[in-house]
């Protein structure tokens, strides 16, 4: 029961082994065990949405989560989202439509978003704003941020079927 | 590593989970949704020596009809309580009020059960569980015992549960016929606790109201009911005399305290108002539902 505990949990489709203690939060195993630094951290309680990845998904907060619930589970994280040559279209949105400044906020921007069009589909400006009412970013006004968003959730719409992300 | 560290469970039967806390009992605490427990964790409020974490235990996360109502299990989320059919079909007021719960990537994780031993007195499923007259079913490894809503919140963050027991299903018995809802809250951005939340539930019968309910949150230690306001209105015309009549009784029934956030004056005034648009919507809503 007490002491280190092995898990295994598969992070953008990688299975990655490790004996951790119970109390690493989900964010820092990404961070620190498995080098994924993508993942920010910024309260560490839950308010500021930084640290948002998809488990099992479902958006959820990384300080939130111990690695150990993981365990058996699947992560997505801004790393398994795009790559610099071939950029999500949240990512391609967030470019185009100069949706980040300082980027400190932009991964769980991201993972919100993508959580948001999954269970949603198309989005009214108004479901954006709420949606991501629970992310907080410092630069940009979020108006730019609204407008990648809705931009992503029409071009994701017409490339895939509803749900089906 | 923020939190301190502790030893970790992950029982796979309520059984499992009640033979740890009799072994450890106020030495342990109990993770389901982790929403609130983890940020008190991290900020080292509580240092458990165990976390038990219950969400390995499967049929904990039903809803279901029973005779005479629905059975939620503990580890129902919010968001599936925002989403399920049934809860739409039998308790739209509940499925109302988790939109206004935190943001998507909380209620993904959060829990009915998990909110209700928390017992924060601004949270909305306190209050739900006290205006629908929940159940709840404590279990611990001497039995099992059901607790009514209105026993169940003894101050800010304290409940009837023992330190042994563990807190497994929540019975929501059903309104009669042709009630009507209303709940309303107010906070300064979308997702905070709320300054006020006032909920209420109405049936009306020949034009005379049968049952009156209100319920508020935020403006006390615990969720509160509002007895006298409800009396005010049961046996009388639901006409909008009585229904602000109601509200200022249930104004002065409020125990709302001042912070940061809002002056004690401030929040008494939004039960006013809030009760006044949640009794109105519940009247609509019960002509409409009248049979």
């Amino acid at each position: 029961m007490s002491g280190k505990r092995r898990v295994a949990v598969t992070v953008n489709g990688t299975r990655h082994e490790r004996e951790i203690e119970p109390r690493l939060l989900l964010g820092d195993f990404l961070r620190s065990e498995l080098d994924l630094t993508g993942t920010h951290f910024g309260c560490e309680h839950g308010i500021c949405g930084a640290c948002t990845v998809i488990l099992n998904g479902d958006s959820v907060r990384a300080c939130l989560v111990f690695a150990v619930q993981a365990d058996g589970g699947e992560v997505l994280t801004v790393e398994g989202l795009g790559s610099v040559e071939a950029l999500h279209p949240l990512q391609q949105a967030f470019h185009e439509h100069h949706g980040l400044q300082c980027g400190y906020c932009t991964p769980g921007m991201l993972m919100t978003a993508l959580d948001l069009i999954r269970k949603h589909g198309r989005l009214t400006e108004a479901a954006v704003r709420a949606g991501i009412s629970g992310n907080l970013c410092r630069c940009t006004g979020y108006q730019n941020i609204v407008a990648a968003i809705c931009a992503a959730a029409e071009a994701m719409q017409s490339e895939e079927p509803a749900g089906d992300a | 590593m923020k939190p301190a560290p502790f030893a970790y469970a992950a029982p796979r039967s309520v059984d499992e989970a009640a033979a740890l806390l009799a072994e450890h009992g106020g030495e342990a605490r109990l993770l389901a949704g982790g929403q609130s427990l983890v940020p008190m964790l991290n900020f080292r409020l509580l240092e458990p020596a165990l976390l038990i974490d219950i969400n390995r235990i499967a049929g904990l996360d039903g809803i279901a009809e029973v005779a005479g109502g629905l059975r939620l299990g503990a580890l129902v989320r919010h968001r599936a309580l925002e989403t399920s059919p049934l809860i739409a079909h039998r308790f739209p007021i509940v499925a109302a009020a988790m939109a206004e719960v935190a943001h998507l990537a909380i209620r993904n994780r959060g829990t009915i059960g998990g909110s209700l031993a928390h017992a924060d007195p601004a949270a909305e499923l306190p209050l739900l569980a006290l205006l629908l007259e929940a159940k709840i079913t404590a279990v611990s490894a001497k039995g099992r015992r059901v607790i009514a809503a209105a026993d169940f919140f003894t101050a800010a963050l304290t409940t009837a549960l023992a330190p042994d027991e563990i807190l497994t299903e929540i019975e929501l018995p059903d309104l009669p016929a042709g009630s009507g809802w209303g709940f309303a809250e107010l906070a300064r951005r979308a997702g905070d606790f709320a300054l006020a939340a006032v909920g209420a539930v109405i049936a009306e019968a020949g034009g005379v109201c049968r049952i009156a309910r209100i319920a508020m949150a935020g403006v006390g230690s615990t969720p509160l009911r509002a007895p006298a306001a409800e009396a005010l209105l049961q046996g009388g015309a639901l006409d909008p005399g009585a229904i602000a009549a109601a509200a200022r009784a249930a104004a002065a029934a409020a125990q709302p305290a001042e912070d940061l956030h809002a002056s004690a004056a401030y929040r008494r005034h939004l039960v006013e108002v809030l009760t006044r648009r949640a009794l109105s919507a519940a009247v609509a809503r019960a002509r409409k539902a009248a049979p």
